[in-house]
């Protein structure tokens, strides 16, 4: 496939993640939009690289192979980010009894 | 139109649909169950591009292990439709129309570069395969996999302090 299709896929999912974000209040459906975002990323790396190992493979046969080690770290930091951040979301609703991070703005007052 | 072409165009409607069903449903636990849809979608576009392993990891790691994390705190918060807060009708609005512009300012600048002889290989390249990944990962990212692991081991460390009880 022409790599300008990746291009504009990886583009419109990024772009409904970052809707979601400012439309939705629910703070785990924000942090799901953000694994969207994450994961529209990681897609183009991968097609990138693809794209590189078909014009330089020919002489260098591990061309392309950094960007799907990056994208394997990406996995990894975003799991580290989603434990940490269930778990900052979970002490937030024990607090307030409630996930609307409109009731997040003590900080204003 | 080849069996690729399909598969990539199937694939890629059944990422956007469902990506816009997470952000439009108003039962949260739909929103996790299409996220789980987007993911599937994705892990089908890294088979197509022959990256496996990335493929199989997407499905566990994120599919699998980070979905159910997230189902299992709506389950524990007890969270349905009439509990979900919602925004007032301008500002959604508002919140479209500022993602739809950044779409279009993409769209606009990424149309004239001159990208179409550029092909992204399909089906064929072994560069994906767990064989090359594993070489690379251990010989030339020895050092970052390590301090991935300190990374992990903090944040179990971080996890548990936040969740304990005080």
């Amino acid at each position: 496939m022409p790599i300008n299709y990746y291009i504009f896929l990886a583009v419109t999912l990024f772009c409904i993640g970052v809707a979601g974000v400012l439309t939705r209040r629910n703070a785990i459906i924000i942090f799901m939009c953000v694994e969207l975002m994450l994961n529209a990323v990681n897609l183009l790396l991968v097609a990138f690289s693809k794209m590189q190992f078909n014009m330089v493979g020919k002489i260098h046969p591990q061309a392309g192979i950094d960007a799907q080690i990056f994208v394997f770290f990406i996995m990894v930091v975003a799991a580290a980010e989603v434990s940490v951040g269930l778990a900052v979301i979970v002490m937030m609703y024990r607090n307030t009894h409630s996930i609307d991070v409109n009731f997040l703005n003590r900080l204003k007052h | 139109m080849g069996i690729t072409q399909v598969l990539f165009w199937f694939l890629s409607i059944m990422a956007i649909l469902s990506a816009i069903l997470v952000v439009i449903s108003k039962n949260p636990v739909h929103s996790v169950l299409w996220l789980i849809v987007v993911f599937v979608a994705i892990s089908g576009h890294y088979i197509l591009l022959n990256a496996q392993f990335l493929a199989i990891v997407n499905l566990i790691v994120y599919a699998g292990a980070i979905m159910v994390l997230f189902l299992f705190v709506f389950m524990l918060m007890n969270l349905n439709s009439e509990t979900e807060p919602q925004k007032n009708r301008w500002l959604k609005i508002a919140g479209v129309i500022a993602g739809g512009a950044l779409l279009l300012v993409m769209v606009a600048a990424l149309k004239r570069a001159d990208l179409k002889t550029q092909v992204a290989q399909m089906n064929t390249g072994d560069i994906g395969l767990i064989h090359n990944l594993g070489m690379a990962l251990f010989h030339d990212y020895v050092i970052p996999f390590e301090i991935s692991s300190v990374l992990f081991l903090s944040a179990m460390v971080g996890v548990v302090v936040i969740g304990k009880k005080d």
